[in-house]
């Protein structure tokens, strides 16, 4: 015991590779048991090397007895076994001993906290795949049964998540006892499991015949569809996607539309908001046909629904309902169908709603073509650019690029402007923000002329807004334009504005003269940089305010690896010098930074 | 039924409506046998078409009870009165049970019950006494209705951390639990340990606590071997990190204190103690304050005191040391005052917990040390194994008796 025991000295005594297994399985159980919740936690999460000290067989024979029996630990070292254990199968001797690391699994995924049970689920899933079709008939199977007959309603809860990967590998007579099991806990007493059961429904369906989704699933989807919770009905509804997608039309029609046409009129909110929210996949799944027949009407009516997050998340999926509509007739549907409401969407009292029309609401010009786009969708655009809430401004701005490729912004330019003048100068900074974020490409498709026209002064004026965030956005903003527009546009626009700013009062606007000069240096090129920029930043060396000075200094070492070695060396060293020896210490320091950096010493 | 959302539609509609209410809450309130058989189900048709209906969603995501304004429900004016209404109905003498719960069934109650989430602290409170006359007036609905409180907690706990009705719920529930006959039936204990209990970790517990503790002391005082079960997932669901929630758990464990058999008290003392101290050395002066309010409190200082060679031990370290570092000089001269407490108990304990103190303070940097070695070790084998071509050799290890020290040490 006594030489033995340290770790230490078992290190030293090894040396070579076969006998520095001497750690005891008690010193690595000590560290497993430690009083401190943090060192436990450190071990937990490291068990894979103390695995790995034991080897496999002891890994499976103290190692895992160990761990099942003193699960009672606290839920952030449970949280860290659950995971650990997931990759554990390599460390007890591979896919024949992968059912070893079941009886820990299967406490873990009992625990009440959700998030160790989530965990242990999850790795749960991970195991089955590497266990043998006979290993898992003769454990996982049974585990799966033990935890779907808990008492506790975690257990059977955990089980819900297991069936789908158990079921594809499992012997006939098994499959239908899964099945049966996975059948009661459909119908379990517990709104919490049928819950559980409802989220996975749609998993379990993919994986069963087709006849079994038919007979079997299609009764639990119908029943869980009219549960007396809502909380239980609107995850049917998720669940309707996937089953839609095995079953043929007719089958479709018959066994799935009548609960999807209730479920678009649930007394609840939520349940109707999730058929909304889930409109697109289920357009897919259900096909052309009965989209016409049952989804359109169904779609109208969540438009006009009387909640507003109901009609916010169905205008959300205007576009992609419509472009998922096949080609032929789409026109006609969209405009005798789909327009009218949305027409009266452009005026609902709530902005959320407005706001998500406005996202989409653009993206119906490709769909249309260039006429109805002019004539109908044009006003709509415009009522919008208009509005009184600034985000569904700016997102009606934010997806000009649609309808530039098939009108061209010019006819939009007129009332464009204003619009973009009055985001810009809003009183909220974020508003102003968003719209510095979108100037690029609004310059972009304007075109130079229309930009120095109108917005370059726009541009300007960032530079000096009170708000850091603002001024930092607009300088990013004219580097990308001069990425744009090139640099002899901005000789000739922008670099004489920006250096004039160097004489401003506010040291603050003095600064932002240097970031920008930072921001476009790379992009005008050496020339520009040299004659027009360096001198400038040159002379700042001698602001009154430190701030500035060592902003000189960090600005010199940016712009350095543009300039020339006779610049360098004549120019910018003897002011890099002079700025070393300066009386502020910050100065000091940024300039011996960007001497080493430039390599100047 | 009317749209209140728009203030000024049908204003004539709604005040017809609001008159015949009001007209039918005086009548079942002051005239006599009015209540016959017929006119029970047209009534609750009637209140169940006004009152059930699907809660819209909640424009304050993150409300806060302490600091914002409720959103009121705007179709109070007739709400009210039909709430008025169905109280008066219950609690009216010619109220006869055994016609009404052919109509106030299971589903009747469920949806009283989703109601408990509505945001207008009038609704709720309505909906409070009148679930309370239910459970009083219809036996039959008792365990159906305890079984859905039930779920509708261990949702909050576990999946929605959102309910706005926790609280009355909880208060009709106190009294409930007041009133179960002696020995307390399986379901009753479980629902103290598996919902009551973890009902301690939601984050707004300061909305409910006060019921919450209540119902707890509750239980205890009908059974007091229920106390382990109590004290041990109190303290599994212990705040690590929100000081507001750690003083009120304090709060609660003086409550449950006060009320401890001694025989119940031996079994959790240790551990009890040890969270204690713990708090004692938290930075947060409120929560230091209050854990040593602790041996303000006489019954539990003679409990200390009985118990002393236990209890002692288990603070001795944490309160020695923090009395030395702790920034707040009230909290310094409180420790100083309970270390002088212990001294007086049992002073010859005291001088060997010091000196044992001392000692292993010096062996800590030693074991820590150890600790590191051996990790280094483990990571460097399990290198060595990745790279190595051969595999796992598993030599015999010796086997040696667990130590319940920590580390490999010997002394």
């Amino acid at each position: 015991m006594a030489g033995v025991a340290g770790p230490g000295t078992g290190q030293g005594a090894a040396g070579g590779d076969g006998d520095d297994s001497l750690y005891p399985i008690a010193v690595l159980i000590d560290e497993l048991r430690n009083e401190d919740v943090q060192l436990r936690l450190n071990s937990i999460k490291k068990l894979s090397t103390i695995a790995l000290a034991l080897g496999v067989e002891r890994t499976r024979t103290e190692l895992l007895p160990f761990l099942t029996d003193t699960i009672y630990d606290e839920d952030e070292v449970l949280l860290a076994l659950a995971e650990q254990l997931g990759n554990f199968t390599g460390l007890v001797g591979g896919p024949d001993f992968a059912h070893c690391l079941l009886p820990p699994l299967e406490s873990l995924a009992t625990v009440e906290e959700t998030v160790v049970r989530d965990k242990a689920v999850e790795s749960l899933r991970q195991i089955s795949q590497e266990h043998t079709p006979v290993a898992l008939e003769a454990h996982f199977v049974p585990l799966v049964k033990r935890l779907a007959s808990g008492d506790w309603f975690t257990s059977r809860t955990s089980a819900c998540g297991l069936f789908s990967v158990c079921y594809p590998r499992a012997s006939h007579a098994v499959k239908a006892e899964i099945r049966q099991h996975f059948r009661s806990l459909c119908s379990d007493d517990t709104p919490m499991v049928r819950r559980a059961a409802a989220s996975k429904l749609g998993e379990f369906a993919k994986v069963l015949e087709l006849d079994s989704v038919k007979s079997e699933i299609v009764p639990l989807f119908t029943n869980l569809a009219s549960d007396e919770q809502d909380s239980v009905r609107l995850l049917a509804v998720e669940a309707c996607v996937s089953i839609a997608q095995l079953l043929s039309e007719d089958d479709l029609e018959a066994l799935v539309m009548p609960t999807l046409r209730q479920a678009a009129e649930d007394k609840s909110w939520r349940v109707r908001y999730m058929v909304a929210d889930k409109f697109s996949e289920l357009q897919k799944a259900v096909g052309p046909k009965i989209t016409l027949n049952d989804l359109i009407p169904a779609f109208q009516n969540l438009l006009k629904d009387c909640e507003a997050e109901v009609r916010a998340a169905a205008a959300h999926k205007v576009k992609e309902l419509c472009e998922n509509l096949p080609m032929e007739g789409r026109e006609t549907i969209i405009m005798n169908q789909i327009l009218p409401y949305i027409k009266e969407l452009v005026s609902d009292t709530n902005q959320h709603v407005k706001s998500a029309l406005a996202s989409v609401i653009m993206g119906l010009s490709t769909i249309l073509g260039k006429g109805n786009t002019i004539e109908h969708l044009l006003p709509l655009f415009l009522a919008q650019l208009k509005d009184e809430c600034p985000e569904v401004r700016l997102n009606i701005i934010s997806n000009l690029d649609c309808v530039n490729e098939v009108i061209g912004i010019r006819q939009l330019s007129q009332s464009l402007l204003p619009a973009i003048v009055e985001l810009a100068e809003d009183a909220k900074w974020r508003v102003r923000l968003a719209i510095i974020e979108y100037m690029p490409l609004l310059a972009g498709q304007l075109g130079v002329e229309f930009f120095d026209e109108k917005l370059n002064s726009l541009c300007m004026a960032w530079l000096v807004d009170h708000v850091h965030a603002i001024r930092e956005a607009a300088t990013h903003n004219l580097m990308k334009l001069v990425q744009k527009f090139g640099k002899e546009w901005a000789q000739n626009t922008i670099v004489p504005k920006v250096l004039v700013m160097a004489n401003d009062p506010n040291y603050l606007h003095r600064m932002t003269t240097l970031f920008c000069i930072n921001a476009l240096s790379e992009a005008c090129g050496q020339e520009i940089t040299t004659k027009q920029m360096l001198p400038v930043v040159l002379k700042m060396a001698r602001d009154q305010v430190a701030n500035v000075r060592f902003n000189v200094a960090k600005s010199l070492q940016k712009i350095g690896p543009i300039l020339d070695t006779d610049a360098l060396q004549e120019e910018v060293k003897p002011v890099l010098q002079k700025l070393g020896q300066d009386e502020d210490v910050d100065v000091k320091y940024f300039a011996q930074e960007a001497i080493s950096v430039l390599a100047l010493a | 039924m009317f749209d209140f959302l728009d203030c000024v539609a049908d204003l004539k509609g709604k005040e017809v409506k609001r008159a015949a209410l009001n007209e039918l809450v005086e009548c079942v309130g002051s005239t006599r046998g009015v209540l016959i058989e017929p006119v029970y189900p047209d009534i609750i048709r009637m209140i169940s078409v006004n009152i059930f209906r699907t809660l819209p969603p909640s424009e304050n995501p993150e409300f806060d009870p302490e600091e914002d304004e409720p959103n009121l429900e705007p179709s109070w004016p007739h709400l009210q009165l039909v709430y008025e209404f169905f109280l008066r109905f219950l609690e009216s003498p010619d109220f006869q049970p055994s016609v009404a719960k052919r109509y106030v069934d299971q589903k009747f109650v469920l949806m009283l019950l989703e109601l408990f989430d509505s945001e207008d602290p009038r609704e709720r409170e309505y909906l409070k006494t009148i679930l309370h006359r239910v459970y009083g007036k219809f036996l039959g609905l008792r365990a159906y209705i305890r079984k859905q409180c039930s779920h509708i907690f261990l949702r909050f706990i576990y999946e929605l951390e959102h309910f706005n009705g926790v609280a009355e719920l909880l208060e009709i529930l106190g009294s409930i639990i007041n009133g179960f006959a002696l020995p307390l039936k399986t379901e009753h204990k479980q629902f103290l340990v598996r919902v009551l209990i973890p009902l301690h970790s939601v984050k707004s517990l300061s909305v409910f606590h006060a019921q919450l503790a209540y119902c707890v002391v509750q239980f205890l005082e009908k059974d007091a071997t229920l106390t382990e079960h109590v004290i041990r997932g109190l303290l599994k669901y212990w705040p690590k990190t929100c000081t507001q929630k750690e003083v009120m758990f304090l709060g609660e464990m003086e409550e449950i204190l006060d009320v401890i058999e001694p025989s119940q008290f031996v079994k959790i003392q240790e551990p009890l103690f040890k969270q204690v101290a713990r708090c004692v050395s938290s930075p947060h002066f409120q929560v230091a304050e209050r854990a040593l309010y602790f041996w303000n409190n006489e019954y539990i200082l003679s409990l200390i005191e009985d118990n002393c060679h236990t209890v002692l031990p288990a603070v001795f370290g944490t309160l020695y040391q923090v009395s030395k570092e702790h920034w707040n000089q009230t909290i310094v001269s409180l420790i100083y005052n309970v270390l002088k407490t212990f001294m007086e108990m049992n002073g010859k304990l005291f001088d060997e917990l010091t000196a044992s103190y001392k000692l292993e303070k010096q062996q800590e940097q030693q074991k820590a040390q150890e600790r590191q070695e051996l990790w280094q070790g483990l990571e460097e084998l399990r290198l060595r194994r990745l790279q190595g071509t051969q595999g796992a050799k598993e030599v015999p290890l010796q086997r040696l008796t667990p130590q319940v020290a920590t580390g490999g040490g010997q002394s």
